[in-house]
């Protein structure tokens, strides 16, 4: 399968701190990518580097174009949809505002009603709670509202910064199984970074592991989650 | 009871103005953390550059709406010019920048106009209208009519439309913003432009109440600080309220109470912007910022 998204020699400073030291991964058109890694491993920084929100070397193609130094609104006008660290919540801005907001750069709004109800029905709770301030919302529904403004751009690519973080066990098998229903339905590549590798690696085709902004292992998802060291250092069994 | 009412609304109309003129210094602060120092000298030169076009012999109108335009321009240019540099630099660093540019727009305009004082006309007919029995002063009438389009049009634009949705984006969270495809830096210098645009406005309709002349926003500036504080620089719409009280309660209290009068009237500003910081920091309809630290 041809790759969508591809990283070569990927680094990223924060100041004088190198996070990444040549970082080289592919997510493959259709399929679903998983980065893994601790805490600090450059989990994070590397879907930055992606969208253009830190500076980087090394080279970033995307459907065989270059798109490492482009500025992040340019990328996202791409197709490239990314769901941050923390989820970005229009705290302020009602929920129906926080999905406009998602549809900003496209450019066929003829389909925005269309849209507004594909998203509604994969997360019902969004439709009831259109009128309220985004910062109401509990942490589970902000991470659906991240994934369904990302969405809202009707992305090629679609990149997840730790949707499990702070969320109870049942919310994230939620939102992980509606990842899985938009990435088999509608074709949407996706790039999950998560700490919460057993989960991931049951969703995820290929899976990278990162130690201290290095890939240190990758390969079939399957295959990484029975490796001897993964399930020890990652999986706990 | 008749002089009551007369100074309501002649109270209603300046407070309009300082409402208009505060909700331009809430739109830049909301959006960017500073406060514009020079928001009421940029109103000031725009109304100077009214006068020039309506010497020039425009119809009053017409020279009203290229005077908007020219200051919605005018803002743009300074943002992307003037401040974009030093965005990144330090608070204060902008602050200074701000004060910067207010004194050169006072020089500036005192230099090519002079600082004598000249009349500014109003669009108004001169002839009171009686309401009742009550005499009001016609261009108080107007003048509050002016400010109530303006903050509707306003309202309608940043509620409804997506380019003002796009700017609430941009001034909350504009990391976030960047991620669904907003050119933050635009929205900003969009923001300069408008707040501009709404300041020469309330230049153009103070001018004729205190006459024309370079220092004449420097009182305004200070009645808009105590509006945007009292309504909270967080809220544009307590902006304008508070721009309603102040203008009313200045009159009420100038008329009175008999040591303030006119001579203590900006001294009550001060006051008020001291008491709400003391007693309700974040203002009546303000909320309180929470800064992680």
């Amino acid at each position: 399968m041809p790759s969508l998204l591809r990283a070569t020699r990927l680094e990223a400073h924060y100041g004088w701190t190198k996070v990444l030291h040549g970082l080289e991964f592919a997510v493959e058109a259709g399929g679903i990518t998983t980065i893994l890694g601790a805490n600090g491993a450059g989990k994070t920084t590397t879907l930055r580097a992606v969208t253009g929100m830190v500076r980087i070397g090394g080279e970033v193609t995307f459907a065989d174009r270059r798109i490492d130094g482009k500025a992040t609104e340019d990328i996202v006008r791409l197709g490239i949809a990314h769901v941050p660290e923390g989820r970005g919540t229009f705290m302020h801005l009602t929920v129906e505002e926080n999905l406009r907001l998602g549809a900003y750069a496209r450019r066929d709004k003829a389909r925005l009603a269309e849209d507004f109800e594909r998203v509604y029905q994969y997360f019902p709770v969004l439709a009831q709670r259109r009128g309220q301030a985004g910062g109401t919302l509990s942490g589970g529904e902000q991470q659906m509202l991240a994934v369904a403004r990302a969405l809202m751009l009707r992305p090629r690519l679609l990149l997840l910064d730790e949707p499990s973080l702070g969320l109870a066990p049942i919310v994230v098998r939620e939102i992980f199984h509606i990842v899985r229903t938009i990435n088999q339905q509608e074709g949407v590549s996706v790039l999950l970074v998560e700490q919460n590798a057993s989960m991931a690696l049951e969703l995820a085709d290929h899976a990278y592991l990162l130690e201290t902004g290095r890939v240190v292992m990758s390969g079939l998802a399957a295959d990484v989650r029975k490796d001897a060291a993964i399930r020890r250092s990652y999986l706990g069994y | 009871m008749d002089t009551f009412l007369q100074q309501v609304v002649a109270g209603l109309a300046t407070g309009g103005i300082y409402g208009s003129l505060a909700l331009a210094l809430v739109m830049i602060y909301q959006a960017t953390d500073v406060v514009n120092f020079a928001q009421g000298e940029m109103a000031m030169f725009s109304t100077y550059l009214s006068w020039t076009l309506l010497n020039a012999g425009l119809p009053y109108w017409l020279a009203f709406f290229a005077t908007i335009a020219i200051a919605f321009v005018g803002g743009i240019v300074i943002q992307r010019v003037i401040i974009r540099p030093v965005e990144r630099a330090p608070i204060l660093t902008i602050v200074i920048v701000c004060i910067g540019l207010l004194v050169i727009f006072n020089s500036v305009a005192g230099w090519i106009y002079s600082y004598i004082q000249k009349p500014f006309p109003s669009p108004f007919p001169e002839r009171p209208v009686k309401i009742g029995n009550v005499v009001f002063g016609a261009h108080s009438l107007g003048a509050i009519g002016v400010t109530l389009v303006v903050l509707t049009c306003l309202y309608v634009f940043f509620r409804f439309t997506t380019l003002g949705l796009a700017m609430r984006a941009a001034a909350q969270n504009p990391a976030s913003s960047r991620l669904v495809g907003i050119r933050v830096g635009w929205m900003l210098a969009l923001g300069w432009g408008l707040a501009a645009a709404v300041g020469a406005v309330g230049g153009m309709m103070v001018a004729p109440m205190v006459f024309l002349d370079p220092n004449m926003m420097a009182g305004i500036l200070i009645y808009a600080f105590a509006s945007a504080t009292l309504g909270g620089f967080t809220s544009p719409g307590g902006a304008v309220v508070g721009g309603f009280i102040v203008g009313v309660m200045e009159n009420l209290l100038g008329t009175y109470v008999s040591f303030i009068g006119t001579e203590l009237k900006l001294s009550v500003a001060l006051v008020l912007i001291i008491v709400v910081l003391l007693v309700k920091p974040s203002g009546l309809f303000g909320r309180a910022v929470v800064h992680r630290v």
